[in-house]
C-alpha cells in the first residue's frame, strides 16, 4: 500500500468550524485528490506533509508511518522525507536559483553560497535546463522556470514522495499543457509516488491513475483508472 | 588632545554611548525573541502581551523610574535578592542607566521586530521545513534574511532613543560625573549651573549622533529592496 490516511480534524476560523474527514488507501503511483477549492485539499496535503497536526488518525506513507495519535507518533515535518510543491511555489526569493535547489541539500543554519555548486545541483539545472539562469533570483524567473526551480529544490534530497498542490493553477494555459507533459515524464522517469490535489479536471484525467473526489472535507467516491 | 577629550562633555559622550550600547544589545536579543514569538505563534493573552510591553512607550519616564526602583532597589523584589546572594546593588551604577534605557527603548524594537517577522511568508518557513531544515535553521535561513531590515530599523530607533534617555536613568542611576551621569543628564546640569558653553558644546554633540542615528535607520526602511 503505497498511502493509507484516515484523519480527522476541526477547523475553526472565527464562528465558523469546518471538519476534515478524510479516509483512503491506494496502491497507485500517481493519486489525484479533485475537488473545488474549499473542499479542504491543502490542509489533507499539509497534513501528509506534517504541516498541520490532525486531531486523530493515522497517515502511512510508501510503508512509512508518519502519524498515529493511537500510537503516539507524529514525524516532524523535517522528518518525512516528502517532496512538496506549493500552490506559488515558495521560492526563498533572498537565493539565487543554485542556492534554492541546494537549499536542502545542507542542512545546517547556513545558507549555500551564492556559488555553490555539486553533483546533484548541476543535475537539476542541466535536467530542467535552468543552466543560463542559475544566478538568478526566483522574481527574475519565468513562470515555467520558476515550477522546474520549485520541483528541482524539492526533489533533490531524494525524497520517497512527491506531493503538489494546484501545480498548474499560477501558469498560463499555453504553458499549463507543457508542463503537465513535463512533470508526467518527470514522474515516470524517476517513478516516485505522487499524489497530486487540484480543481481543474483536465489534470485529473492527465495524472489521476487513481483518482479521488473531494467535498467538504470528505473524500466522497474513488475510482481507479487502469492505465 | 588628550585635555581635550578628557572634557567633562567627551566623558559623557562616551557613557552615553556605552550605556546606550548595551541597552540596545539587550533590547535587540530579547526583542527578536518576543516580537517572534508574538508574531507566529498563537496563544492565549498575546495580545496583552504585547501590550504590556508597550507599556514603556506611552507611560512617564518618571513614572518607569518608580517601577524600577521598586523592582531592582535596595528594598526592590529584586535588589534586595541581588544583595544578600551576590552583594550587588544596582542602584546608582552605569547598569542601572542600562536597565533604564533598555526598558524605555524596548517598544521600539519589538514592534519594529514583529511587523518585520509578521511580514515574511508563513509558507516560505514550511517549505524550509519540509526541506529538512531544523527550526532554528529556518529562524537563521529564511526568516531572520528577510525581517532583518525591519529589525534593524527598530533597533536604530532603540538606539536613539537610549541615548536621549532622560527621567528614569536620572531616578536609578542619578547624576554622578563620570560615572553615571549620561549626555541628556550632563545637559540639564549645565543648564542649571548656568554653564552655557559646556551645554551648547553636549547639545550639538547630542543632536548630532541622534540625526546620524535616524538617518540610518530611515536608508533601513523595509522593503526599499525586495531582494535585501
Amino acid at each position: 500500500m503505497q498511502i493509507d490516511v484516515d484523519i480527522v480534524k476541526t477547523l475553526r476560523s472565527g464562528a465558523r468550524t469546518f471538519e476534515l474527514n478524510a479516509r483512503f488507501a491506494s496502491a497507485s503511483q500517481r493519486v489525484v485528490i479533485y475537488g473545488p477549492s474549499g473542499a479542504g485539499k491543502s490542509q489533507l496535503l499539509k497534513a501528509l506533509a506534517g504541516l498541520m497536526t490532525p486531531d486523530r488518525g493515522h497517515i502511512a506513507l510508501v510503508g512509512r508511518r508518519l502519524f498515529d495519535s493511537g500510537a503516539g507518533i507524529d514525524l516532524a515535518p523535517q522528518r518525512r522525507q516528502v517532496a512538496y510543491l506549493f500552490q506559488d511555489y515558495a521560492l526563498f526569493p533572498h537565493l539565487n536559483v543554485r542556492q534554492n535547489i541546494g537549499f536542502g541539500l545542507q542542512r545546517g543554519w547556513r545558507n549555500p553560497l551564492s556559488r555553490v555548486d555539486g553533483e546533484t545541483i548541476r543535475h537539476w539545472l542541466q535536467a530542467f535546463e535552468l543552466d543560463h539562469v542559475a544566478h538568478q533570483f526566483p522574481h527574475e524567473l519565468s513562470g515555467g522556470q520558476r515550477q522546474r526551480v520549485a520541483l528541482a529544490r524539492a526533489l533533490a534530497p531524494q525524497p520517497t514522495a512527491l506531493l503538489l498542490d494546484e501545480p498548474f493553477a499560477a501558469l498560463d494555459p499555453a504553458l499549463r499543457a507543457r508542463m503537465r507533459a513535463e512533470l508526467d515524464a518527470l514522474q515516470r522517469k524517476l517513478a516516485i509516488p505522487m499524489i497530486l490535489i487540484t480543481h481543474d479536471p483536465e489534470d485529473a484525467s492527465a495524472f489521476g491513475d487513481h483518482l479521488l473526489r473531494m467535498e467538504q472535507g470528505r473524500i466522497v467516491n474513488a475510482e481507479e483508472q487502469p492505465r | 588632545m588628550d585635555s581635550f577629550f578628557a572634557e567633562p562633555a567627551w566623558i559623557a559622550l562616551r557613557l552615553s554611548l556605552k550605556v546606550a550600547l548595551w541597552a540596545t544589545l539587550i533590547d535587540l536579543v530579547l526583542g527578536m525573541a518576543l516580537g517572534y514569538l508574538l508574531a507566529r505563534k498563537r496563544f492565549p493573552g498575546r495580545e496583552l502581551l504585547d501590550a504590556l510591553l508597550t507599556l514603556p512607550m506611552v507611560m512617564p519616564p518618571t513614572v518607569l523610574g518608580y517601577y524600577l526602583l521598586v523592582v531592582i532597589g535596595r528594598e526592590g523584589v529584586l535588589g534586595s535578592w541581588l544583595q544578600q546572594t551576590f552583594g550587588v546593588n544596582l542602584i546608582f551604577t552605569w547598569q542601572a542607566a542600562v536597565i533604564a534605557a533598555a526598558v524605555v527603548a524596548f517598544p521600539l524594537v519589538l514592534k519594529g521586530a514583529r511587523a518585520a517577522f509578521e511580514a515574511v511568508d508563513g509558507q516560505l518557513e514550511q517549505a524550509a521545513q519540509v526541506l529538512g531544515i531544523p527550526p532554528f535553521g529556518v529562524f537563521l535561513r529564511v526568516t531572520l534574511p528577510l525581517a532583518w531590515r525591519g529589525v534593524l530599523g527598530g533597533t536604530l530607533l532603540a538606539f536613539a532613543r537610549s541615548m536621549g534617555e532622560f527621567g528614569a536613568t536620572l531616578m536609578v542611576a542619578g547624576s554622578i560625573p563620570g560615572k553615571t551621569q549620561t549626555l541628556s543628564i550632563a545637559v540639564y546640569e549645565a543648564v542649571q549651573a548656568g554653564q552655557d558653553d559646556s551645554a551648547n558644546l553636549l547639545v550639538i554633540i547630542t543632536s548630532v549622533v541622534c540625526v546620524s542615528v535616524l538617518i540610518a535607520a530611515n536608508k533601513l526602511t523595509p522593503n526599499r529592496n525586495p531582494q535585501g
